[in-house]
């Protein structure tokens, strides 16, 4: 690890105050359960690291009749124990299947949409696109993206939670660079697939951060999330994915439906909304969509065995956010 | 009278073979127990290592003089020179040393080097490919045919196998296999030196203590004497800690080139990329059988690598325990840039098992037997014949435990839950285990205190309790009343802990010693108490009359007549045919039931019985949880553990444990150990058990995916995308 400068703001504006303009030079610590690996990896070398801790308007969980408003530096934890959170059981089910306490009770919201991809290529020092993605391409891709994969970027987003909270509508506000500077957008906008290595997987400036998440009432709509999991423990599923549904006499009317651990980003699947929209939920129409989710697969040389598991986490989600059984373990 | 050297009868002991806590558990739970790793000394300095980046390459150069003006460093030195050849991804070029971490991480990250890049190869498993690569050499092999050729048969060799397939009932061809994995101890490799006055004391995580310190000596100039080697507790060893290896050597060199305490422990990457590894093995096997399933003709080829130096699994695991009497087996070895393989937990049976107890079920299958019959059938060909019986019961207490009758169905002729498929395997193993001379010094106190010391080590599997329970029982005394103490080159040389020889080793010495020691007190009580000596035993704490527990002295009083100095008796290990305390040799066996989801191909643990003998058990406890541990361990490489390389650069892409897939609690299952320990067993006395449980599981994990399945998923770890693809190849 490079020594570092550590500073901890206890103000939103302090905090912009301290990030810099210029990439790598500074680091956001929120739970810091990331950034310390990457550090002690050299992977990324601030010159400062600004913790979040101590900013309080980072900290709290506001429950209204909008919805949710929840704080980036909230826990996983304290998130699955808040009562409001119980209307979003994809939400809920996302959290619980982390599976390990300490990144449940260390981690936070923010910190788990804005950790980096766990590419070992990246991991390896050789960039977040490892030689404009050939080192991918040619390389041990089982883990890898099989969507959205066209250019260098090959990683998949690490985000367990960006898939529920896509899938539930979820905004995010993100503040600075200047101190008034606030954007409030789509969940889904936070993320992008990088296109050269100045760039990272997500929209933020380097004297940008996610402040909170805005969740809307959920209004009647169910949801859940699955995740295929190789083991029962905290490593990162092979393939997740979360379904938000609105029905009207079993018939779905709404849909969102967010793939995880498959591309760059989140993968909103509009195939597989599409559909399913106007049908009802069973075995054959959830394993529909799935095979709709996956029509526009494109496996890399050694990960094509992502594209069924993409098939079933689709179907499976489906038919949990529907109250039915998937079948699964 | 001479003292004979046995163990008490069954129902005639107080602690042996009971269920005894570990002695040292809670200095571990609490922290007070110090590891390698956990020692610091005033002044101590912290050394790095930089591994390099590339898996095969010539060093042009490496400079240096940056690092070493990084404010806080005091040393930064190349260890690879201009013109020496990096061979894998890690191999060591150079060292920091420095006042902190972090200004040993910035020294590390200022050394700038310039390579020139080699052809790699790491893809052993593609035999074609390695051949292309010019990476194989032959290794050897061996034929055995019952029937010899006469004068005018040419090509006999292939003819008759030719007839043998032609004659069996059932054929059966596949490519079976396990990927490398690598040592992954909780601790890393590595030490604490601390050089004063011309003497080394190096607290190295070690699982040889006794011969560690002659390694140390040579490099520094100085003989064995004036080194100590300290290893109080390791976090894990199981074969890849024997010697002080490299970066141990470097850091005695630079604690007394520094005068200063020097720790080098390897970071996990580098700890995985150097720190050995267990060699792959890869097989194709031709076998036929009989209609009974019995194996009348084997032929293999199997490959492997240990690495950039070349090595194998060798011939004679192959085929494993089953041997039919015609059978032929090549090897081939493979070169890859990845770091030479150390001894890993039972060296090359868990290999030799996964590669050919696949094929015995898969001949099971084609025959639409019960895997069970069959093993059971095959049992005329094992290897140790006169274990048949052994295995013949083992074999059926797992499979009550089991219910194996009850859920067993034909391979992939299960029912099915939705797409939730279940099946059962099983597999048999064996090992040695038997002791080694090892000694002990047990000195006794006038005022009853019992000591004993040998240059052991507790590797966690509960050495210190073994010696504890083995003396308590002795002395008639608590296990509380022994303290036992290990870790240190300067006490009586024992042997190191592989090959699971500790328990045999120590209990020997210590056995020996104690009844020698035991017989000198019981003399002194004779003429104190005006008996015969052979009249009194050691039992309750006291010195008594084996038929009269009043005529006796207590412990305490009894060692008062030692005088003014305590007893001291040299014990010494005899292990051997002749030995009535240890013995070599162990059977076993293991059955597991998986659930298998055929959507993802995910795998989970059902249940898992393990049926172990050891001879004789010392501390029922230790000696189960050794089981339980060996059948996690075996789940980890059935269903998780590989090693993964980058098949363009070489680059070791899983070395952090983050990456190194382990199975998890959930992923465990109903574990069920049974400890087979019948008169006939119990009468060979004491054998080692740290190996043997770890062999089976790859190959009954698999069976059972194959029977819950219909299809062979060929080469271990059996993850979900091996299943998928396995899945999709068949209906394809």
């Amino acid at each position: 690890m490079k020594a570092f400068e550590y500073a901890a703001p206890r103000s939103e504006q302090e905090v912009l105050e301290l990030l810099s303009a210029e990439r790598g030079r500074t680091e956001v610590l929120a739970g810091g359960t990331d950034l310390l690996g990457l550090m002690k990896k050299m992977i990324v070398t601030p010159e400062r690291v600004v913790s979040l801790r101590q900013v309080d308007s980072l900290q709290a969980i506001d429950a209204n009749s909008q919805g949710l408003l929840v704080g980036a530096m909230v826990t996983l934890d304290d998130l699955l124990d808040h009562p409001a959170s119980h209307a979003y059981p994809a939400l809920q089910q996302a959290i619980r299947a982390i599976g390990s306490l300490q990144l449940q009770s260390q981690g936070t919201l923010g910190g788990e949409l804005c950790q980096r991809p766990r590419c070992w290529y990246f991991r390896d020092g050789q960039g977040l696109l490892a030689h404009r993605g050939a080192a991918v391409a040619e390389g041990d891709n089982r883990y890898h993206a099989i969507f959205g994969n066209s250019g260098s970027a090959k990683f998949v987003c690490p985000s367990r939670l960006a898939p529920a909270l896509i899938a539930l509508g979820a905004r995010v506000r993100v503040i600075g660079p200047g101190p008034e500077d606030e954007t409030i957008m789509p969940l889904e906008h936070l993320f992008r697939t990088p296109k050269d290595e100045r760039q990272r997987e997500h929209s933020l400036e380097t004297n940008q951060i996610v402040a909170q998440v805005l969740l809307p009432a959920a209004d009647g709509r169910t949801s859940a999330a699955y995740e295929v999991q190789h083991g029962s423990g905290p490593d990162y599923p092979l393939v997740a994915a979360a379904a938000s549904l609105v029905r009207h006499g079993g018939v779905v009317s709404e849909v969102r439906i967010v793939l995880g651990q498959v591309a760059p980003t989140p993968w909103l699947s509009n195939e597989a909304a599409q559909s399913i929209i106007g049908l009802r939920i069973h075995e054959e129409t959830a394993e529909a969509a799935g095979e709709a989710a996956v029509s526009v697969a494109t496996p890399l040389s050694n990960n094509e065995y992502k594209v069924q598991l993409a098939r079933v986490a689709v179907k499976r989600a489906l038919l949990l956010a529907a109250g039915l059984e998937t079948g699964g373990f | 009278m001479a003292v004979e050297y046995t163990w008490p009868d069954r129902g005639q002991t107080s602690v042996l073979g009971g269920n005894h806590d570990k002695i040292d558990g809670p200095a571990k739970c609490t922290g007070a127990a110090k590891y390698s790793y956990d020692i610091n000394p005033e002044k101590m300095l912290l050394a790095r290592v930089l591994g390099c980046p590339h898996a095969h390459c010539k060093i042009k150069s490496i400079d240096t003089s940056a690092a070493e003006k990084v404010k806080g460093v005091h040393v930064a030195r190349a260890i690879k020179k201009p013109g020496d050849v990096v061979q894998w991804q890690g191999d060591l070029i150079a060292v920091v040393v420095g006042e902190t971490e972090g200004a040993v991480a910035e020294g590390l990250s200022a050394i700038k080097a310039d390579y020139e890049l080699l052809d790699v190869f790491v893809n052993e498993e593609d035999l074609k490919a390695a051949e292309a690569a010019k990476r194989t050499d032959k290794s050897g092999g061996k034929v055995q045919l019952e029937r010899e050729p006469d004068d005018n048969d040419k090509d006999f060799e292939n003819q008759e196998f030719e007839r043998l397939f032609k004659e069996a009932a059932a054929v059966v061809e596949g490519r079976y296999g396990i990927r490398a994995i690598t040592h992954m101890c909780l601790e890393p490799h590595g030490s604490t030196c601390d050089w004063k006055d011309g003497k080394l004391v190096a607290h190295l995580s070690t699982q040889n203590v006794s011969g560690t310190a002659g390694l140390f000596a040579g490099p520094l100039g100085v003989t064995s004497d004036d080194v100590t080697v300290h290893c109080d507790y390791i976090g894990g060893g199981f074969g890849s800690k024997f010697s002080p290896d490299p970066w141990g050597i470097l850091a005695a060199k630079l604690t007394k080139e520094l005068n200063r305490p020097v720790k080098l422990m390897l970071d996990r990457d580098l700890e995985l990329k150097n720190a050995g590894s267990r060699p792959s093995g890869f097989a194709d096997v031709k076998i036929g059988a009989d209609a009974e399933g019995v194996i009348t003709v084997w032929d293999s080829h199997h490959w492997s690598t240990g690495g950039f130096a070349g090595g194998s699994v060798p011939q004679d695991v192959m085929p494993y325990v089953i041997v039919p009497p015609n059978f032929r087996r090549r090897v081939t070895n493979v070169k890859t840039n990845t770091s030479a393989a150390r001894a890993w937990r039972a060296p090359n049976h868990p290999q030799g098992s996964a590669m050919s107890q696949t094929a015995i079920d898969d001949i099971a299958a084609k025959l639409g037997l019960d895997s069970y019959d069959v093993f059971m059938r095959n049992l005329v060909n094992v290897t140790a014949k006169e274990r048949a019986g052994v295995y013949a019961e083992e074999m059926k207490i797992a499979a009550k435990l089991m219910d194996w009758k009850a859920k067993w169905h034909a391979h992939g002729k299960g029912p099915a839950k939705g797409p939730i498929v279940t099946g059962l395997g099983m597999a048999i193993h064996t090992w040695g285990g038997g002791g080694v001379p090892s000694g002990c010094l047990i000195k006794i106190h006038p005022d009853g205190g019992v000591e004993t010391f040998a240059a052991s080590q507790d590797l966690g599997t509960g050495t210190r309790t073994v010696i504890a329970v083995v003396l308590a029982e002795t002395f008639g005394l608590p296990i509380s009343a022994i303290k036992v103490n290990i870790g240190s080159s300067k006490l009586p040389a024992s042997s190191p802990s592989g090959g699971s020889i500790t328990v045999a080793s120590v209990s020997e010495s210590n056995r020996r010693g104690g009844l020698d020691a035991l017989a000198q007190i019981k003399k002194l009580v004779a003429e104190k108490l005006q008996v015969d000596a052979d009249s009194l035993v050691a039992k309750n704490g006291r010195i008594q009359d084996k038929n009269d527990a009043g005529k006796g002295l207590s412990w305490k009083e009894a060692c008062s007549l030692l005088g003014m100095n305590p007893l001291e008796v040299k014990g010494r290990g005899a292990p051997g045919p002749k030995s009535k305390l240890s013995s070599s040799g162990v059977a076993g066996v293991q059955m597991a039931e998986v659930a298998v989801d055929r959507e993802t191909g995910v795998v989970k643990m059902k249940k898992f019985v393990a049926v172990q003998d050891m001879g004789l058990v010392v501390n029922r406890k230790t000696a189960a949880s050794q089981i339980y541990g060996a059948m996690i361990m075996g789940i980890a490489g059935a269903l998780f553990e590989e090693r993964i390389m980058d098949p363009k650069t070489g680059a070791f892409l899983n070395a952090e444990v983050a990456d190194y897939r382990l199975p998890r609690l959930g992923d465990i299952g109903e574990l069920v150990v049974e400890i087979y320990e019948p008169d006939s067993e119990r009468a060979r006395g004491v054998i080692g058990l740290g190996e043997p449980p770890v062999i089976s599981p790859g190959a009954a994990i698999s069976n059972a995916v194959c029977n819950a399945l219909g299809v062979r998923v060929g080469i271990l770890p059996i993850t979900p995308k091996q299943v998928l693809e396995t899945l999709k190849a068949r209906n394809a």
